[in-house]
């Protein structure tokens, strides 16, 4: 197998009549797919997009991964956009990306044409488009595996969202071993929690190509009613999640689960953070049966390169191991270029097939974290730094022991307290800003020098620049942010000040 | 009794700036997202001395000014 799409082929052959893809709106059957994403390839192919970006300006439904494997039926690689997050930080994106065009909900197009970026060609105009399967099956045969499936942003340290570019063998080589290690099937329903501009919504939709299944894209006011929430998912005979920690301590904080008939889950995966044990514990006593199973991975090896299947009982204070390596990817723990000692930390990195391309027409990046693996100089061999440490525990599995440098997870989202700095500095009369972790609190604190306070024209011009979750939910002027001996911030004073906050 | 009043001025308090109509819709149409929601849900839990049970979580309860605080006067008498 070589292209993505061809687990669509097979997919819509096996069971063109069952559900495919659903939200609150609709349904479409996996015959229905197979017809409109060769639609909208065959529109995108009009426009000249293989090998070329396309930028996805669409609303969360059943048209988001129907664009997305549109985009891949015309030869070009996808990036979905989070259409909620400031029109500024969307153009960062976009002019890093360079996209042959925007396809955009009809009414979304305005503000698709006001970025400025490229041509927009609305959902509505591509999917009335009339399939034409020669010129699409001419395109798939110019198609390598290796050419790119899309390009996923993420925040990044110096205020620059990065771009991972993954490619069509990262995806079915991935999706594959996340089928047969969780014998996903046809009878397979995903609750999908996660935006498709997340990483963990790759398995999702990928495994639900490959095996078949069924995909109910949530609607995301649920979060916001726990019981609600469940409800939607028995009625839709959901069995299967693979949610946020955050998402999943929603429902545990409100014991929702004690208050409806629990949905027949059988399969629950979380990933993305740090999986609070007693959450995972409160879900297991409601499902004893079910597998639960800790993931672990960033953006750059497509999802997940280490889990753990959960095969034992855990005390409340006991942390979640990671696990082992997913089978055909290797995770080496390195410091200063070499293998640490059993027991001891390193910095986790990943071999393999899953494996990221690279960060998007961002080389200087690529290199720093895309390097030749120190354990093997005799032939050219890519790993993955990510930035975390991790060790091996006497029972040989993997542990996460928190980033190398500062790097926060929050609500589920990685935010590089540098982007958030960056963008304070950006306001004139901001000196110095440093944004923290408040972990008691679940919070990101700014503290920023100024000769004044500067509260409220910060927090407008933060609101402008970044994402609502990346926004610090306290600000905090000080007249000097203190130093160390060398000149660096002193971030033990700062963790200090952090504790005595309101 | 509360009024409509009492519950703009608590959400204006969780989202500055916000000022519906009794009758306009702050869950469907992303007004209010999930964090909003749960920032509200506390502030009427320490204005009002009630305790939202998951039960009475739900979207009807919550998606206009009106329907808040019909939950508010509800919760009060019991």
């Amino acid at each position: 197998m070589h292209n993505l799409l061809e687990l669509l082929d097979a997919a819509a052959e096996r069971r063109p009549d069952a559900p495919a893809f659903c939200d609150e709106a609709g349904a479409c059957t996996w015959g229905q797919v197979q017809t409109t994403v060769q639609a909208v390839g065959t529109a995108l192919a009009a426009c000249r997009v293989q090998r070329r970006p396309v930028a996805l300006y669409l609303d969360r439904g059943v048209r988001c991964p129907l664009a997305m494997l549109g985009t891949l039926a015309a030869g070009g690689f996808y990036a979905v956009l989070d259409i909620a997050q400031p029109a500024e930080r969307i153009r960062r994106i976009l002019d890093r990306l360079q996209p042959a065009l925007i396809l955009a909900d009809a009414v979304h197009q305005d503000a698709a044409r006001a970025l400025d970026a490229a041509p927009v060609l609305t959902w509505e105009q591509a999917a009335a488009a009339r399939p034409d399967p020669a010129l699409l099956a001419d395109i798939r045969a110019r198609t390598l595996d290796t050419d790119l499936a899309y390009v996923l942003f993420t925040s990044g340290s110096t205020g620059e969202p990065k771009g991972v570019a993954i490619t069509h063998r990262n995806v079915l080589a991935y999706s594959e071993w996340a089928v047969r290690t969780f014998r996903f099937d046809a009878a397979t329903v995903f609750a999908n929690q996660t935006p498709f501009y997340f990483s963990m919504s790759v398995t999702d939709l990928y495994s639900t190509l490959r095996a078949a299944a069924r995909l109910e894209i949530l609607p995301r006011r649920l979060f916001s009613f726990p019981v609600q929430l469940l409800e939607y998912l028995t009625a839709r005979r959901v069995n299967t999640i693979y949610w946020v920690p955050t998402a999943m301590g929603f429902v545990a904080n409100w014991k929702a689960l004690d208050y409806t008939q629990p949905p027949p889950l059988r399969t629950i995966l979380f990933a993305g953070e740090v999986m609070p044990t007693p959450c995972m514990n409160y879900w297991r006593r409601q499902y004893p049966d079910a597998l639960f199973a800790n993931l672990y991975g960033p953006t750059e090896t497509t999802d997940i390169c280490a889990y753990y299947v959960v095969d034992r009982d855990f005390a409340d204070r006991e942390p979640l191991p990671i696990g082992r390596p997913c089978e055909n990817c290797g995770v080496l723990l390195l410091r200063d270029g070499r293998a640490v000692a059993p027991g001891e930390e390193g910095e986790l990195c990943a071999r393999g097939s899953f494996v990221a391309a690279g960060y998007y027409a961002m080389p200087d990046k690529t290199a720093q974290r895309f390097v030749q693996n120190p354990l093997q100089p005799n032939y050219p061999e890519t790993i993955y730094r990510t930035g975390d440490l991790a060790k091996q525990g006497t029972d040989g599995l993997l542990y996460y022991c928190g980033r190398i440098d500062s790097q926060i997870k929050h609500l589920g989202y990685r935010i590089e307290p540098g982007e958030v700095e960056a963008s304070a500095l950006a306001l004139p009369g901001v000196e110095a800003a440093v944004c923290l972790y408040d972990a008691p609190r679940d919070r990101l604190v700014l503290f920023y020098q100024a000769r004044r306070r500067l509260d409220d024209p910060l927090r407008d011009h933060l609101a402008g620049a970044l994402p609502a979750y990346m926004r610090p939910a306290v600000l905090c002027r000080m007249r000097t942010i203190p130093q160390n001996a060398n000149g660096k911030l002193d971030r033990a004073a700062l963790k200090t000040a952090l504790a005595e906050l309101d | 009794m509360h009024t409509n009043e009492e519950i703009l001025k608590i959400l204006a308090e969780v989202k500055p700036g916000l000022a519906p109509a009794p009758d306009t819709e702050l869950i469907k149409s992303g007004l209010l997202d999930s964090v909003e929601v749960m920032q509200l849900v506390m502030a009427l839990g320490e204005e009002f001395d009630i305790e939202i049970t998951p039960t009475d979580l739900r979207e009807e309860n919550f998606h206009t000014v009106a329907a808040i605080c019909a939950l508010v006067n509800r919760l009060e008498e019991e």
